[in-house]
Formats: C-alpha cells, sequence, structure tokens
C-alpha cells in the first residue's frame, strides 16, 4: 500500500465513511490510490473515471476497472442511482462546471463524497491579505496561469452550493494542516478558517 | 508445411492440420440468414489444460484473415502463431495456467465450413452456395464447441478487429457464460467507411476473371491477382500514414533514381505487392468476400432496437476496451462509445487508449503498454473468479 498519508489524509477519512462491499465510483481516481485502499480494506466493487490517459494505464494495469473520461462529460452516460457512493476527490476544483458535476454525483450515486481544499484557509487568506498574491503552498503548489485548479471554493461557498442544488449534507469533516480532524462542535466560521481541506458526505 | 491446393479442393479447408469437432444432421448450425448450415464442422486449437472446474479457460476471437493457429507454428505459412507474443508458457496469458482454445470462424477456410468446403450436397466447394455468415453466426458455432468442452463459462473471452466483435457478441448473447470479455481495436458496429474498403476488396476479387463467379475450383484456377490488389488495399487501412513514413518514406526498392516507368519504384509498393502475393498463398478469396461481409453485417446496437446499452442490459461481465491512437480503421470513439454503453448497462469496464504510431495491427504486434493492460485486466479477473496464481 503505497498510499502517502500525510499527503492524501483525506482518502482515509473517505474510506471510513463506506461499508464494505459498497459498489463505488471514483471520479478523478488519479493513479487509483483510494480505489486500491477501498479495495484492499472493503471489498468493494469499485469503479474509476480518469481524465489523464497515463492515469488510466497506470491504474488497468494494475487491475483497478477504470476508464479514460472526463467528468465534465461523461457523467451523463451513467444510470440513476447505479453506485451507492460517488467519490471525487480533490478533483472538483478542476472540473469546468462544478455545479453540473456535484448535481451528477447526487444522481448516480445513492450517496456522494466530495473533499476539497479550502481556498478560505488562513494561510490563503494570508497570503493574499499581505502578500497580495495568489497563493501558492505545498498542498496547492501551482501558479495561478498554470493550475489545472480552476474552480476553488471555500467550505461556506461550498455548504451554500449544497444548498442550491437541495443536497443534504450527512457527515462533513476539515482536516487542519496537519491532517487532524477538526472538532465537530466548532462552528463552521472555525472551520471555514482552520480547515485545509473538508470532506463531504452528500445525498438527496 | 502444407499449401492451399490450386486445384479442386482446399486440404485444409476439408482435411485440416487442426482437431475438428464435426456436427451432423441432428446438430446444425442455425444462421442468421435463415437457414440451417448441416453438416459443418468446426477446426480448433487448445493449449493448456482445462482444470477440474472448468473455470481456466480463455477462448481467443481471430480477425478477418486470421485462424485457430494462435500460438503454434502456422501450417499453411510456417510462420510463429498469429499472437504467440502474447500467448504461450509464460507469457501474458500463460497457458500453463489457463486453458486456450481458438478455432476458425465458420466461413473461414482452414478447417471450419466455409466456401470453401466441399458442399456434400454437390461434392464440390460450396463457393457462394454457402449462405452470408454474420459475426453472431460465428459466435454460436463456438458455443457449440465450448459446449462440447463442457465449458459452463468461459473466464475471459478475448480478440482484436473482427476479434472483438465476436467479443461484443459473446457478451451480449451469453452474458451467462463469460466471466470477463476483452474486445480490442474494435466497433459495436462496422463503419460506413469500413464497409467502403471492405467493397473495394470484394469488387477487386470479383473483377479478377480467374474468380469465375466464385466457382473457381472448378476451372482450376483462383483469382489470385485481385485478392493481392484486395488485400493490399486492406493492408493500407491497418497501418497509420506515420508509421509508412517513418518505415518506408519515399525511399527507392533496390535502384538509385525513379524508372519513369510502372514498377515498383518505391519501398512502399514493393512492400505491399508483397503483402499481397504471401496473402493469396494462405487465403481463399470466397472465404474473403464472407469474412468482410460478416463484418459489414455487424451492428450491436441495432440488434437492440438502435440502443447500444441495451446490447449489455444487466451484464455481469467484466470489460476491458483496448484502442490506438493511430487506428483509422477502428477509432478511440468506437470504443468510447461501446464503454458508454457499458456504464449505461452499470458495468464493470475498463478501459485504456494506447498511445501509438503503428495503426490498427498495434494490436498484433509487441505493444508493451497493451501487454501491461491485459496483464493487469486478467490478473484482477483471475482473483475475482478463484483462479490460482
Amino acid at each position: 500500500m503505497s498510499v502517502n498519508h500525510a499527503q492524501r489524509v483525506d482518502l482515509e477519512v473517505i474510506a471510513g465513511l463506506i461499508p464494505p462491499q459498497s459498489r463505488v465510483l471514483d471520479v478523478g481516481s488519479g493513479d487509483g490510490l483510494l480505489l486500491e485502499l477501498l479495495q484492499e480494506t472493503k471489498q468493494v466493487d469499485g469503479r474509476g473515471l480518469e481524465l489523464s490517459q497515463r492515469g488510466v494505464n497506470e491504474c488497468v494495469s494494475r487491475g483497478l476497472s477504470v476508464i479514460q473520461g472526463d467528468a465534465d462529460k461523461d457523467l451523463e452516460f451513467y444510470p440513476d442511482k447505479g453506485f451507492d457512493f460517488v467519490v471525487l476527490s480533490q478533483t472538483m476544483q478542476a472540473t469546468r462546471n462544478p455545479k453540473l458535476v456535484l448535481d451528477e454525483l447526487l444522481r448516480i450515486g445513492k450517496r456522494a463524497i466530495v473533499s476539497f481544499p479550502n481556498f478560505g484557509h488562513w494561510r490563503v487568506r494570508l497570503s493574499l491579505f499581505v502578500k497580495g498574491r495568489m497563493p501558492v503552498t505545498k498542498d496547492l503548489p501551482y501558479s495561478w496561469y498554470d493550475t489545472p485548479n480552476i474552480h476553488f471554493c471555500t467550505i461556506r461557498d461550498f455548504v451554500n452550493l449544497c444548498d442550491e442544488l437541495g443536497a443534504t449534507v450527512e457527515k462533513a469533516t476539515a482536516l487542519d494542516a496537519n491532517g487532524q480532524k477538526i472538532g465537530l462542535s466548532m462552528p463552521w466560521w472555525f472551520w471555514n478558517f482552520f480547515g485545509q481541506q473538508a470532506v463531504f458526505l452528500l445525498r438527496r | 508445411m502444407v499449401a492451399l491446393r490450386a486445384g479442386k479442393t482446399n486440404n485444409e479447408a476439408d482435411e485440416p492440420s487442426s482437431p475438428v469437432l464435426r456436427f451432423g444432421a441432428d446438430k446444425p448450425l442455425k444462421l442468421d440468414a435463415g437457414t440451417l448450415l448441416s453438416p459443418f464442422q468446426i477446426a480448433y486449437q487448445t493449449y493448456g489444460t482445462l482444470n477440474d472446474a472448468r473455470s481456466n479457460a480463455i477462448l481467443v476471437c481471430h480477425a478477418l484473415t486470421g485462424d485457430q493457429h494462435v500460438a503454434n507454428t502456422n501450417p499453411v505459412t510456417g510462420k510463429p502463431g498469429w499472437w504467440e507474443v502474447l500467448i504461450g508458457p509464460g507469457k501474458i496469458i500463460d497457458t500453463s495456467r489457463f486453458f486456450v482454445i481458438c478455432s476458425n470462424v465458420i466461413g473461414g477456410c482452414l478447417g471450419s465450413t466455409g466456401p470453401a468446403s466441399t458442399n456434400p450436397a454437390t461434392g464440390k466447394p460450396y463457393g457462394l452456395d454457402l449462405p452470408v455468415i454474420t459475426i453472431r453466426d460465428m459466435v454460436r458455432a463456438q458455443l457449440m464447441l465450448i459446449d462440447h468442452f463442457g465449458i459452463e463459462k468461459l473466464f475471459c473471452v478475448l480478440g482484436g478487429s473482427m476479434g472483438g466483435m465476436q467479443v461484443l457478441q459473446w457478451a451480449s448473447s451469453y452474458p451467462e457464460r463469460v466471466f470477463s470479455a476483452l474486445p480490442i481495436a474494435t466497433g459495436a458496429r462496422h463503419s460506413s467507411q469500413n464497409i467502403a474498403f471492405h467493397e473495394v476488396g470484394r469488387q477487386a476479387v470479383m473483377a479478377d476473371p480467374e474468380w469465375h463467379g466464385g466457382k473457381y475450383f472448378d476451372y482450376g484456377r483462383r483469382p489470385e491477382k485481385g485478392l493481392a490488389v484486395a488485400r493490399m488495399a486492406a493492408h493500407i487501412t491497418y497501418l497509420s500514414e506515420a508509421a509508412l513514413h517513418r518505415k518506408f518514406g519515399r525511399n527507392l526498392q533496390d535502384r538509385e533514381a525513379l524508372t519513369f516507368g510502372f514498377d515498383a519504384d518505391f519501398q512502399i509498393e514493393s512492400y505491399l505487392r508483397h503483402q499481397g502475393m504471401t496473402f493469396v498463398d494462405r487465403f481463399d478469396a470466397n472465404s474473403y468476400l464472407y469474412m468482410t461481409r460478416s463484418m459489414d453485417y455487424f451492428d450491436l446496437a441495432a440488434d437492440h432496437g438502435g440502443r447500444l446499452a441495451d446490447a449489455f442490459a444487466g451484464t455481469r461481465t467484466r470489460f476491458c476496451l483496448v484502442s490506438f491512437t493511430s487506428d483509422w480503421l477502428f477509432p478511440t470513439e468506437e470504443s468510447r462509445t461501446i464503454v458508454h454503453a457499458l456504464n449505461a448497462a452499470g458495468a464493470s469496464v475498463s478501459f485504456v487508449e494506447i498511445d501509438t504510431d503503428r495503426g490498427h495491427d498495434a494490436f498484433l504486434l509487441d505493444e508493451p503498454e497493451l501487454f501491461a493492460a491485459i496483464n493487469g485486466f486478467i490478473g484482477s479477473a483471475a482473483r475475482a473468479r478463484g483462479l490460482s496464481t
């Protein structure tokens, strides 16, 4: 198992939300880390959709059931409620139409799990406020002109979008810079300030 | 080495070097043309051993001009089997682990009943008296072969091009008999452009005076020139512009300058002529007509009210599709259409597009990425099927 715990602690949080033997679609499955984790620890029936051909070929050669496709275009081909869970981990900010993608996730999956970097994190705010520069951190290493991440949002923005789409937030977790869960009792503004990334479990 | 006989009948067609399964009057083959084919026979090759549970069988479906000699020296050409790079002891498809079956398709010319086979009603080759054969007919015959082996469920059915069409037909017609399916460089229907290429090939054969309305056997002749031209045209479609340029460019063939004539000045001309000439030594012209027709008629969606997803409704089969970037006969979009249909049907599907300039024929070549994909897919399917490594 090659999951880099420091970097992708959200994967463990996601895996914790998924019961064994579930049918799972991982949208933006990358090199297949989450699918592999879910197959080994939860014996899920897992599928992946990944944009990069290299990622796909790598996944398939490791025995994962992954196809090349675009979250913005190819989700329409999946039937309603065909999966127990549809996961969008650290991918939403790279889609052209996050609202449409989220809508599709809620259609295809009985539940949707979305993890994303929080653009409301204090470091991001500080970078803009103090330096007046678009933030470049070790988690968001791209410059503004070459980033694939075209639709950043804050935790608050995301909660609003869920409301707009009529999605119910069943569970939400914010992780701080050390990958530690932020206490559940904390208010949204606190999460929005100290959460470096967030994981949401949604249904409609 | 056995040559196709230019005379009355073709040895390999009636008495092939392969094992043959013969079906008598009690077991006719139902054809899509609306008639029964009986008697008929299937020539096949097997490699490896069927396990006690009969769960380790892999059926390989051959392409247009392929045959059952997938992993042994071809008795007609003396060349290695057409997929020996992939199949054999210790190879990606390991015959010390799997029981591999490959049969000559119905309509072929290497021992399964086809136009070169003797028509029992006349004692002469069928020629065009054989009904047109479809991909579904080929698969129906293969099912009878699989039943003969007592195999309830094939572990995997795989093939490229026309072989891939058979794989799709298997998965659609007999989903409960196919655990995993690996269609490569193929489509769920033959495109208009592909039908056009085939028509050119058929017209070349039929324009050869030696074709004699398909009864060339009666004259002790064969339409070699027509068939060679058909093969030359088809061969271009199996390659790519980039690969042709890389291999041949505008290089001259054994000469310093243009000859201002119509000899093979260019290497590519010489190469194509060679391809055409060697092909006629191993293939029956009428069979070429039947094979191309079977592909033209293939349209899996049309068989299901125009909705391809319905061809796979409720399937439990695990799929892996492969396409090649430079394949202009079956471009990636053809595979993607199938992938979308399989997604709509809720099927388990992997899809790999491989970056290569080697065109459609890449599936027959040593393509490391293709092998890695097949290896990963077969490996995970074997684990799911409970087959030991």
